[in-house]
Parts: structure tokens; sequence; C-alpha cells
């Protein structure tokens, strides 16, 4: 049992994280905290990837002239990428955010929502 | 965004100091790209944060918003067409898109060190462009 | 130079990702003049990426199978971009929609959108439609999650544009689940790579087989048919469908129901039938009867929505759900016929959806009308709009001599032939359903007298504007393309469908 915790730890790890993340998305009202989530749970998924690339007794995957073995470079180059596409993602929604905020005096989702609805 | 400015002695002298130091490891992360860790990325990413550090403790009148803004969308257009011109460039010389041995050097290993720091240098450019494109539309007071 | 020289045709894959990306870079950040003529310059891409597009395909009938190594790297280890007779197709296709909406966006584009938000709205739309051929074409599953990204930002921007403030809500819940989605996506392709080592989709095929079951192939295909469902808008993930497409603006609300949602389910297709063989479906998951019954869940869910709805746009969107409902089913029965049909049906849906919203757009423009209510009399006062609206929901329907006939009857001669005949009637009565809400709409606009006094719901008093004519033209053309195509039963359309799905099954 513990070893079935223990030995996979960072699969574990990343769960939770990722937990922690749409727990916000779901539960939590205000938008930039629906945000924090949002970001939380793609990084989750980035320790999940650069956990994968490690290799027993590599060390980092640079240039080095005492090096026997590498980790893995490609799950670090894909997060790269990723962190790049989660960048745009984050800044588009602050963006709109900040137009939800002019717009509706609020950001709140409850408050967004009766505003929605005393208009129709 | 003026009124926000602290005039904090402290902040001032220390960003003053910090802010050259920090451009200087943005080009040499950019330059240093193709063979250590590095990169347009990274260095782009630095370059912007200098920046977003001297709006935020000096503050920025109207002009100069104005300025930053035209300078950061300028930025961001010519690092995506110097990413893609270096491509079309390749193929142009019947190479695949980025295939920098096609690129008009005589030795190939040549070709490959200067197209990638093309491609660095293009992807620095784009990425401290957008970010502080993106800081002047969220941070900024002008409202377009 | 021992490396071979390339031609100009062999640079199509790459160009066609290409010209729109650095169109669109181009534009918001050019001099003021060039700015306003961004609606032109979008036009000159998308022609260009039409050319690029029609050109690829006549070369991919040619050879059966055109690739494109990014760098000069050979795959595995490069980039690859490979395309077959199925993304050969949807390459046009998108390229045929996305001309049509821009020309559609340079003639009327700013009565939705204010003026100087137009450049980036141009912008926006050739990031989509770069995004989405990157999609099709490239044989990398992470490459296709960036440009599935690409796709995605550039629809949460389209959304927003909307002139109801509602847009941006709208935009911003999109913006949540689709990113749900696509980290989803991510996770699905890092345990694929787990498991195989490999990025590259042709080889992932060959080495895939060996581990099909281990939990980590499992857990990879899973994560994958949940994210690419979300971006479908597949019943019951499609609550972000509706409330989008209502407040994006027309022009933008045509792009993403016709090219949008159907790259979405491209994708989808690719996962199933070419990154993991038929076989995997029918021997490891119960693939087949969970997306047997969501369709089918959703061909009737969709359409009764659609009733009930009061709004133009958004009963369009809920006919979407409906209209994806039959393209996935048609996918999901797998046999030789329902997989021909339902690729006619995203060539239909993606044709007649994308003239469908354009005469809303139309509506709107020229008379002010939103609600269904205001179009009481309307066929007298724009008698070109509500042609080409009743001729692109006569074939949405499926009646006999369109297009869309043939995608039904396709799909419903699969499930016969496949022995599914509780399918049969969903289809059936799918279709009757969609008769009735277009009904709803066709019969006021055409026998109703228009009321005295009424005000439409869309503006104030203004008097009727005859609606630009480039905006009518494309979307007349595109409904008048709908009944052409299916009245030349067996067209090259329909031959070359029927090759894809030939070759997806393999």
């Amino acid at each position: 049992m513990i070893e079935f915790i223990a030995g996979k730890y960072n699969y574990w790890i990343y769960i939770i994280l990722m937990m922690i993340g749409f727990y916000a998305i779901i539960a939590k009202g205000n938008l930039i905290k629906k945000i924090v989530g949002i970001n939380i749970f793609q990084t989750a998924v980035f320790l999940f990837y650069i956990s994968i690339s490690k290799v027993k007794g590599g060390t980092a995957p640079i240039h080095w002239d005492k090096a026997v073995i590498y980790d893995n470079p490609l799950p670090h180059v894909l997060i790269l990428t990723a962190i790049v596409v989660s960048v745009s993602v984050t800044a588009v929604a602050l963006a709109l955010i900040i137009r939800i905020h002019k717009e509706y005096g609020s950001i709140e989702e409850d408050r967004i929502l009766r505003s929605r609805r005393e208009k129709l | 965004m003026k009124a926000r400015r602290a005039d904090n002695p402290v902040t001032e002298t220390v960003s003053a100091l910090l802010i050259p130091f920090m451009q200087i490891y943005a080009l040499y992360l950019i330059a240093h790209g193709d063979l250590g860790p590095g990169g347009g990325f990274q260095g782009g990413a630095v370059f912007a944060a200098s920046l977003v550090l001297r709006a935020i403790v000096f503050g920025l009148d109207a002009d100069e918003e104005r300025r930053y803004e035209r300078l950061a969308g300028a930025c961001a257009s010519a690092g995506v067409l110097l990413y893609g011109g270096i491509g079309l460039l390749c193929m142009l010389r019947g190479g695949a898109f980025l295939d920098y041995k096609a690129l008009p050097f005589a030795d190939p290993k040549t070709a490959y060190h200067l197209g990638v720091y093309g491609i660095e240098l293009g992807v620095g450019l784009a990425v401290a462009g957008a970010l502080l494109l993106l800081f002047m539309k969220t941070a900024g007071s002008r409202d377009d | 130079m021992t490396e071979p020289v390339l031609s100009l045709t062999q640079h199509i894959p790459a160009l066609l990702v290409l010209v729109p990306l650095l169109a669109s870079a181009i534009i918001p950040f050019s001099p003021a003049r060039l700015r306003r003529a961004g609606g032109t310059v979008a036009l000159l891409a998308n022609a260009a990426a039409l050319a690029l597009a029609s050109a690829l395909a006549v070369e991919t009938f040619r050879l059966g199978r055109v690739t494109y190594n990014f760098g000069g790297w050979a795959p595995p280890w490069g980039i690859e971009y490979a395309v077959d007779p199925l993304a050969a197709i949807m390459l046009l296709l998108v390229a045929f929609v996305s001309f049509a909406a821009a020309v559609y966006s340079r003639a009327a584009a700013g009565a939705e959108i204010a003026h100087e938000k137009l450049p980036y709205y141009h912008s926006a739309g050739l990031l989509l439609v770069s995004g989405l051929s990157g999609m099709i074409i490239t044989g990398d599953v992470f490459n296709l999650y960036v440009f599935l990204e690409i796709a995605s930002l550039a629809g949460y921007a389209l959304i927003a544009a909307g002139r109801r403030r509602d847009a941006l809500v709208a935009s911003f819940n999109y913006l949540i689940l689709g990113t749900i989605a696509a980290t989803f996506i991510l996770l699905g392709i890092g345990y694929l790579y787990m498991a195989s080592g490999t990025l590259n989709i042709a080889d992932l095929r060959e080495r895939l087989p060996h581990i099909y079951h281990t939990k980590t192939v499992l857990t990879a295909f899973a994560f994958l048919m949940v994210g690419f469902s979300i971006k479908t808008a597949l019943f019951p993930l499609h609550i972000w469908l509706p409330d989008a497409y209502t407040y994006a603006p027309s022009p933008a609300s045509a792009l993403l129901a016709a090219a949008g949602t159907k790259v979405g389910v491209y994708a989808m297709l690719r996962v199933t039938y070419t990154v993991f063989r038929p076989e995997f479906n029918a021997s490891v998951v119960p693939m087949k009867t969970i997306l047997l019954v969501l369709s089918s869940a959703a061909i009737i869910y969709g359409a009764v929505m659609a009733i009930a709805q009061k709004d133009i746009k958004r009963m369009l969107a809920w006919s979407s759900v409906s209209q994806i409902g039959y393209i996935v089913l048609g996918a999901a029965i797998a046999s030789q016929y329902s997989l021909t049909g339902s690729l006619l049906h995203m060539i239909n849906h993606a044709l007649m959806k994308a003239a469908l919203f354009m005469c809303a757009g139309l509506m709107l423009i020229s008379t002010g009308a939103e609600k269904i209510s205001d179009l009481r009399g309307a066929a007298a006062r724009m008698p070109l709009t509500m042609a080409a609206f009743t001729a692109a929901a006569v074939s949405m329907t499926g009646i006999p001599p369109t297009l869309g006939f043939m995608s039904k009857w396709h799909i419903a001669l699969g499930a016969v032939e496949a022995g599914l005949w509780a399918v049969v009637p969903v289809v059936l009565a799918g279709s009757l359903l969609t008769g009735i809400y277009f009904w709803k709409v066709i019969e006021p606009a055409y026998f109703a007298a228009p009321p005295e006094g009424h005000i439409p719901s869309g503006r104030g008093q203004a008097p009727d504007t005859p609606a630009p004519f480039w905006a009518a033209a494309p979307a007349a053309a595109l409904a008048g393309l709908g009944v052409l195509l299916g009245l030349a039963a067996w067209t090259p359309a329909a031959g070359a469908a029927r090759a894809a799905g030939e070759l997806l099954l393999k």
C-alpha cells in the first residue's frame, strides 16, 4: 500500500493539484478565482509531463562532458509550448474579465447572472 | 498609470540598477538559446518584464503610454514576420519551411546557426511585444 | 546541396497554414490605412488559401497521400504534415466556408462590430482559419493540440466581438470549458507519449496495437474523447454552444458553426480511426454504444430545444447541436455507408449553417429582425435573403433533391446495413423535427401579413435598409450549392466522401 502511494507519488501530486484546480473552476463564483483554478489545472498537467521525462540517474538535458545519461528533453520542450499557450489563454481571459467588469460592474458570477436576468 | 506611481526612493534606485542588467540578461538568453537553456521565449519574457518594471516603478504619462503601445505592437508583428520570413526564404531556396541548410550561406553549419539566431530573435521580439502589449491593454489608462 | 529541391506545389501544405497566419499578424499592427483595409487583406488571404486548398485536393487525389516535413527533418523526429483524401476534403471545406465568410465580413461585418475593432476581428478570423487548417493537416498529435488552442483563442475573441454584453459572458464560459477540454486533450497526448514514446500519428498507429489493453492507453483514449466531445459540443457537453453562437457576430457564428465544430469532429475521427484503429473501438472499448446513445440523444434534444426558441440565431445554434448528433451518429455506426453519410453531412451542415447564420445577419441588417416573431411578412421585404434561408433550411431538413437528403439517406442505410434498426426512427424523427423548427420561421415570413407599427427587437425605429449585395451573395451561393450538390446525385463530392470513408475504415 505504502509502495503504491510512495512509488507513484508524482501521479498523486498531479492528480491532487488537478482536482484542486478543477474544484476552483467549478465552485468559485469569482471569475478571477476561476482563472486561478484554470491555471492550477493546467500546471498539474505540466507537472505530469515533466515528471515522466525523468530518467533514473539522468542529468538535465544540457550538453555536459561528465554526463552519461540525460533526462528526456522532449516533454520539456512540449511543455514550454504548452506554457505559452496557457499564458495566452490567461491573457485572453483577463482581458474578457476586465470588459465584463466594465459592462456589468462586477466579476461575481451570481451578480452577473442577476443583472442578465433583470435585463430580459 | 501615473497616479499609481509609488515615489519610493528604494524601489526607484533598485529598479534603475536592475533594469539594464535584466535587459542584457534577456539578450544573453536569446543569443544563447541554440545550444544551452534559454531562447527566444524566455529572453523576450525577461525583456518585457524589464519594461513592465520600468512602467510600474516610474510611471508612464499618456504620451509615453501611446509610444509604448505602438512599439510593442510593431515588435510583435515584426517578430512574427521575421520568423515567417526566414521560413519563407528557406522555402524559396528549395528547402522545407525552416530548413536552415537552404539559407544562402556557404557552410551549412553557419547557415544552421544563423538561422536559429534569426528565429530566436523573431520569437523574442514577438514575445516581448505581445507581453508588453497585454500589460498596456490591461493595466493602461487608455481606453480603446 | 544534396537535399532534393522542393517545388512550389510541394510547399502547399505549409503555405496553407502560413498564409492566413502571417496575414493575421500583419493586419492589426500595420499603418492605419492598411488597417482600414483589413477586410480586403483578409479576403485576399482567404482567396489564396482557397486556391492552395483546391490545388492540394487535386494533388492528394492524384497521389493518394501528400506529406511535408518541417525543417527537412524526417518523421518521427520532425513535425510532419500529412494530407490524405479526408484531410483534403476538410481543408477545402474550411477554406471555402471561410472565403465565403470573408466576402460577407468585408461587406457587412461593420453592421455588428464597432468600427475600430474591425481590424482585430478580421485578424482573429484569419487566425481561426490558420488554426483549423493546421489541426486538419498536421500529422503530429502535439501539433494538433497547439493548433487547437490557436483556433480556440481566435474563437473566444470572435465571440467576444458580439454587440451585446452577453457575448462577453458567453465567450468567458466557452473559454473555461474549452480550456478544460484542451487540457484533457493535452493530458491524453501525454499518456499516449508515455505509453508509446512517439507523437507522430502514423507512428502511433503502428505502435499502439501491441499495448491496446494497458491502462495507460485506455486513460489516454478516455481523456482525448472527452476533450474532443467538449470541443465538438456533443450532447451532453454542448452547454457552451447556444450562448456562444447566439451572441457572436453573425459572420463569426457562421464561421464557427460551419468550420469550428466540424474540425472538432474531424479530430475525433482521426483519433478513433487513424491514431487508434477501428478494431480498438470494436473490441477494446464500447465506444460505439456510448456514441450511438449520446448522438441519438443530441439529435432529438437539440431539435426539440430548437423548436422552443424565439430568437433566430439561438434556434440555429440549437439546430447545430442536433446536426452534430447526425455527424457523430454516422461516424459511430462505422460502416461504409454511414461514414460516407457522416462526411456528406459535415459538408452539408458546414455550407448550410454558414448560409443560415449569414441570412440571420442579413435579416438583422436590413430589417432589424432578431426574434422569429419579427419576421412576419418578411419575404416581401427581403426576398433574396428569405429564399436563401429557405433553400438552406430545405437542405438541412433533408428533402430529396438536396445534399441533406443524400447525407441522411446514407446514414440511415448504414444503420440498416449494420442491423441497428433502433437508430432509423431517430434519423427520421430528427429530420421531421428539423422541418418543424424551420417551418416555424418560413411560414410567417411567407404567409403572414406584416404587422402594423411593429418594431423589430434588433433596433429602434430605423427604416428598412437593403442588405449589401456582397453580403447577400455568399449566403445565396452557399445555399444554392447545397441544392446543386444534391441534384447531381453522384457528384465528385459524394465519390470523394466515399473514398475518404473507405480509407478511414482500413
